[in-house]
Formats: structure tokens, sequence, C-alpha cells
């Protein structure tokens, strides 16, 4: 979707504050927010994709004014409502009010903390032959979807040159849809500065992001 | 404007200083538990390892250990994960990592455009600035700028390499090692390698700058 979320090559948001000597969390509660999406995704809840999905449909004055943690803790309640796995009356109550539903790999126990400290594998066996090779030039499709996708509006219509092949990867567009893994072969796809950012751009920047199959036509 | 805190502002409410939103997410952590899906103490658990265990040290090996074993640098370019995992001292590392160096022509620097993808497991989680719309915006159009909000200037002849973080791989940058570290061991190297020079927003230190 074309959201705020999408902010590469925005205006306007000021200077990067670096914060020396930052701590890994600055209120307790980030960190609660962190571990229960984190759990409940390992339970099955939900996949990484449609996490993010759920932040990127956040209004974009709430998503602008939230803090990281904020927005994760918004997202995240918003998954347990659709889901029925926690009702509305229940977030008013501040308890339960009727026992949970299963979940897909059960409740998250100890056991299971080793499992969300190491990512998964997103690499999957490939349904067809990679279309592009290294050195391929190729253009991003301008496509606006109005679900999930990682195909970034800052690349849409340039042109650009196949760097690296990276193998077949779960396909975040589908996998947010609930449309299941429909695994796609995936490329480093490298844009010259003036194909992005036109004329005045730093002739010395190149800029890659990592592009699905079904982002790219042939240039 | 709309903010995300303020529906309820129960400060007032109960003359708490506690935060509406730490009061939310204290809610919901009850709810999960009484329900049954998650104990409290595994949550714990996630918490500690990052507050403790997985951080910019885990990388920091890596590159010093790329810094002083040729053998291992072709082998963490030519396939990072593997690489790393092959170490072995260093927590379990994930699938689709990918080690860029930086030369003197070429500066690397990574970003995530769409959200906050960061190689967790090498460098912990990411700080605020990553997440934030100014690096996020600038990154791939104004890398210069970005590089002097944190105290960096490059020649104007090297080239600058933007890497935008939209799938599933996670990219380490292998900074420069500087001069003067000739002889070094791999725990005092280490000491050189900063969380930003493994992001590409600043270089390792200079060894005069540790004591």
């Amino acid at each position: 979707m074309d959201g705020v979320h999408d902010m590469g090559g925005m205006d306007g948001f000021g200077t990067v504050l670096p914060e020396p000597n930052e701590p890994v969390f600055h209120e307790g509660w980030e960190s609660r927010v962190l571990a229960m999406n984190r759990a409940m995704g390992a339970a099955g809840s939900w996949s990484i994709d449609m996490a993010r999905f759920s932040r990127e449909q956040l209004p974009p004055p709430i998503y602008l004014a939230a803090t990281y943690y904020q927005r994760w803790f918004l997202g995240m309640r918003q998954m347990l409502l659709d889901r029925g796995l926690v009702d509305a009356d229940e977030v008013a109550a501040g308890h339960a009010l009727r026992p949970g539903k299963p979940l897909p790999r059960g409740p998250f126990t100890r056991n299971d903390v080793v499992r969300v400290l190491t990512r998964g594998t997103y690499g999957r066996p490939a349904p067809a032959p990679a279309r592009f090779q290294a050195g391929d030039r190729v253009r991003a499709k301008n496509i606006h979807p109005r679900t999930h996708t990682r195909l970034p509006r800052y690349v849409r219509g340039h042109a650009g040159v196949v760097e690296r092949v990276h193998g077949c990867h779960v396909f975040p567009d589908t996998v947010a849809a609930g449309e299941g893994e429909n695994p796609q072969w995936l490329y480093t796809v490298v844009f010259e500065s003036r194909e992005l950012w036109g004329p005045d751009a730093d002739p010395t920047l190149t800029v890659s992001i990592d592009a699905f199959e079904p982002y790219l036509d042939p240039a | 404007m709309a903010s995300p805190d303020d529906d309820h502002d129960h400060r007032h409410e109960h003359g708490s200083e506690l935060s509406a939103t730490q009061l939310r997410v204290r809610a919901l952590e009850t709810i999960l538990t009484e329900k049954g899906y998650v104990d409290p103490a595994a949550l714990d658990a996630i918490i500690e390892a990052y507050e403790t265990k997985i951080g910019p040290h885990n990388g920091a090996r890596v590159v010093a250990k790329a810094w002083t074993d040729p053998a291992f640098k072709r082998a963490l370019l030519d396939d990072a994960s593997k690489a790393v995992g092959a170490l072995g001292h260093t927590s379990r590392v994930g699938d689709h990592l990918v080690a860029v160096e930086n030369t003197p022509k070429t500066h690397n620097m990574v970003v995530c455009t769409l959200c906050s993808c960061y190689p967790w497991e090498m460098l912990g989680l990411p700080p605020v600035w990553y997440k934030a719309a100014p690096y996020r915006s600038r990154a791939v159009k104004d890398p210069r700028g970005v590089l002097a909000d944190f105290g960096v200037t490059l020649p104007r002849d090297t080239a600058i390499r933007v890497w935008d973080s939209t799938a599933e791989t996670r990219f380490l940058v292998l900074p420069m090692r500087p001069a003067g570290t000739e002889g070094w061991s791999e725990d005092k190297l280490a000491l050189l390698v900063t969380r930003d020079s493994m992001i590409g927003t600043g270089l390792a230190r200079m060894p005069g700058e540790i004591a």
C-alpha cells in the first residue's frame, strides 16, 4: 500500500539524532511489547509480514506520532482483535473474560524462547527457473497494490541492474494477505542515483533493493 | 493532532505516574497470560537475551576475525550465514545474512526504508534513529548528509552504496581496518568495531580512541 511507512526519499523529517550510550529499551513496557509480539508470532498467530502490514495500516497521523514500540503495540492489538484471540470487551476490562483459543503452535513457553532468538529461514525450493541473472537490466514495475508489498515507491518505474540472485524466497505480498508462501526468486537490483533522483543527484551514489521477481520487468 | 497516547489518560484518573501506554501494555499482557497464550517468564527470557546476550559485540567479533583471517573473510563475503555459523562462538545466526566490505573506493551503508529490518543476531536491536523517519527517508537520497549528522565525512570520490533491506536478507558492513593495528589480537581489534561502523553510518575507531 502507498502508506507513510514507505519513507525512502521523502523530505522534511529533519536530521538524524544519534543517542550516545543508548539503552536497549528506554522504558520497561517497550520490552514487554517486543516480547509479546515475538511470542505470539512464534505461537503461529501471525507471520512477520502480517505484523508489518498491521503497522502500515495505522492511520498516517497515528503512525507518524507514535514511537516505534507504540506502533508495534497498536499493530499487535489490532491483529489480536482481528483474529478473535482477544475481544474488545477484554481490552476494555483489562482482563480475560473467556478462555483462550487454540494457537497453531500452542502456547508460548520457556522452551520456545530459543526459537525466537534465531531468524527463521525464508528460502524455499524453486517452482520455476529464475527469469533473470546477474548483469541483466530490469525495470521495477509501476504498481500500486492496496495491500502489503516490499517494493518501495521510490524505485517504481525505474531501471536498474541485477547484481545478485538470492534464490527463491517466501513472497511477502501473498503471505501478508493470507494467501500462502507463493515462493518467488529474489534479486539484489542496483539503481544509479540519477535514475532515481534526477540530474542533481550525487553521482557517487548507487542504491539497491532486494526485489522479488514479480516486481520486475526486463528493461 | 491525534496522538497514539491520548484516548484514556489514566495518569489523571489514578493519580499515577504510569503512562497510558504503559497501563495498556500491562493490561494486554495480563489478558494474554490469563488466556494461556504466553508464559510471562518466557517473555522475561526473551528480554533478558536482548539486554544481555545479543548485541553489537557479536558482530564486532566477526569483523575482527575477518580482519585477521583472510580465508574467513572470503568465506564471510561469499556466504555470511554459513561463515558465522561455522564460528560457533556467537549466538546462532539465521539464514540470508550478507556481509559487504568497505574499501577506500566504496563505502556501504544499510537502511530499511519500509520498516526497521536489521541484523539482530549480529547487532542486537536497532537504535531508535535507525527506525525513525529522518534516517529511513534520507539514507537512500542524501547519504552524505546523513553521514554528516554522524560527524562522518568521506572523500568526495568515494562511491557510496546504500543497501535498502526490503526482503529477509540482512546486511552487515565490514568496516575498513584502521591503520596502526598491525599485530593486534582479535579481542583487541574487536574493541575498535562500533555498531555504527557495521551499519555504515560510522567508521571503526582509531587505535588512539581506546584506552
